[in-house]
């Protein structure tokens, strides 16, 4: 499996707004045996920042986190990973860790993945119309005396 | 002789219901939800987060919810919930270069790549009451125009190119986590900076006004302060990989102060800097005058015995929870140390008495 596409998914899954990910989730009323490798536990990841954006790293502070392991018939391991503290967010984010690496990969990457980067875009581009409509455009008076 | 004392327990009991009670308010009028506090008191959320040093806006809503608007009581209540989460690992650093900007200004150049953005602010608003608020539901709808999806480059690495301001480059030197080791002085940078991230808004402005007033004498301008989202990368232990874990809210400043050079250091200027979660750019400011202030030994500037350049200073009296925890407890009994107390007011009385009778 090439690491790059796995890193694109668990990001958008990660990263998911939690209601849509749910709601999309449901959706596909996917009925799936897997086994626990560890069950939902709610934790939290260290940020890192840098002094002066390129220095020494310092922390800053702590985000939650909510992380579970499975399996599915003991073979392909799902790894759920999520930002906050929904444990069935971060069992749909293994199931479709681990699905994705079964004949299943298009379903899931069509009904879910894919619209996970779609929606992530839209907000991105929500953002980036928003503040560019506050850009600044400065201007210069001429003076009285240079005419 | 003190004969310890027990009791209290029904009127702590009824003393906590009518706090429930009070917290409700008037029940003719409807409960604010969770979700109406992280949408709309959104400020009030980012501080409780940068405080309690826990990026987490449900639970930020929820803790100012519990503690009727009281934010150090809420801060109090994410620091008490952070402690109790296993520590599953430690981010990699973040690129604030890469952040999705909603704010990025300048005050110190004029024409930067990628502009100045103003992004949703109070600045130039009149300051006046808004009675239109009084009334339900009306809002303008912001504004919106075409693009580019550039990079936005730090405004300071500009002057880096010319060598004319000092470069921040990382030291090697290890810093240990202020939450997990004790504090010992002389501190790290990086370490100060952690305290003054978590460290109260309205003690970090006092100080940097002080500087500002004369009090360490650094005269600071706003090289950058940008608002925005950054991408936090973390590496998936059982798979080796690095991921986008979690979307987080930043507010930077990059403060850039003159400095007539020393024997260490020729003319250049110097910086400052601040990053805390949330859209909180007074205190994001304000950590940038405080961290500048407190560099002066690196500089070989002259240690003035202000506040502001006292790091021991400083970083002991900054976190919120340390001093109200300290400051409250004196309200709590204590009956016994004061009987000691008054014993001992009593002894010395009679004896100011017997001495003044003798006389």
């Amino acid at each position: 499996m090439q690491n790059e596409t796995r890193k694109q998914w668990l990001s958008s899954l990660a990263t998911a707004d939690e209601n849509y990910l749910i709601s999309l989730w449901d959706n596909l009323n996917m009925k799936i045996e897997y086994n626990w490798l560890r069950e939902p536990e709610i934790g939290s990841v260290m940020v890192q920042g840098k002094v002066g954006a390129t220095g020494d790293n310092f922390n800053v502070g702590e985000v939650t986190i909510t992380r579970c392991s499975l399996n599915l018939d003991k073979k392909i391991q799902g790894h759920g990973y999520v930002q906050g503290r929904n444990k069935y967010k971060s069992k749909i984010a293994a199931l479709c860790d681990a699905l994705m690496q079964t004949e299943k990969k298009e379903i899931i990457k069509r009904n879910i993945i894919d619209k996970l980067i779609k929606y992530k875009n839209n907000k991105r581009n929500e953002i980036l119309s928003k503040t560019e409509a506050t850009k600044v455009d400065f201007f210069t008076l001429v003076r009285g005396e240079d005419k | 002789m003190y004969v310890s004392v027990k009791g209290g327990e029904k009127a702590i009991n009824n003393a906590h219901s009518w706090l429930s009670e009070i917290r409700r308010g008037d029940v003719n009028i409807a409960e604010l939800n969770i979700k109406q506090i992280s949408e709309q008191l959104t400020l009030s959320v980012d501080r409780v987060m940068s405080e309690g040093s826990l990026y987490d806006k449900d639970l930020s809503a929820l803790a100012i919810k519990q503690s009727r608007g009281d934010l150090i009581e809420a801060i109090f209540l994410m620091r008490a919930y952070r402690t109790t989460l296993p520590r599953i690992g430690s981010s990699k650093p973040i690129e604030t270069s890469k952040m999705l900007c909603l704010r990025r200004i300048s005050a110190t150049f004029k024409d930067i790549p990628g502009k100045q953005k103003l992004g949703p602010t109070f600045d130039y608003t009149h300051r006046l009451l808004d009675f239109k608020l009084l009334a339900d539901g009306e809002y303008e709808k912001a504004k919106i125009e075409k693009y580019d999806d550039k990079e936005i480059p730090h405004v300071l690495s500009f002057l880096n190119k010319e060598g004319l301001i000092q470069k921040e480059i990382p030291s090697g030197k290890t810093s240990k986590d202020i939450t997990r080791n004790p504090i010992n002085f002389p501190l790290t940078r990086s370490e100060r900076l952690q305290s003054l991230s978590r460290g109260d808004e309205g003690f970090l402005l006092g100080l940097a006004y002080s500087t500002q007033r004369g009090y360490a004498r650094n005269h600071a301008f706003v090289g950058e302060l940008r608002t925005g989202y950054v991408e936090v990368q973390f590496e998936i232990p059982e798979l080796g990989i690095e991921i986008n874990i979690a979307d987080v809210m930043f507010t930077e400043c990059e403060s850039v102060n003159q400095f007539k050079g020393s024997k260490k250091i020729p003319a250049q200027f110097t910086r400052g800097y601040g990053l805390v979660f949330g859209q909180l750019e007074r205190k994001a400011i304000s950590m940038a005058l405080v961290d500048r202030s407190m560099r002066w030994k690196e500089f070989g500037e002259e240690y003035l015995g202000v506040a502001a350049q006292d790091e021991e200073f400083v970083i002991s009296h900054c976190d919120n929870i340390q001093a109200t925890g300290f400051l409250e407890h004196i309200k709590l009994p204590h009956y016994v140390d004061f009987q000691a107390e008054l014993d001992l007011v009593r002894k010395i009385r009679e004896e100011y008495k017997k001495n003044e009778q003798r006389t």
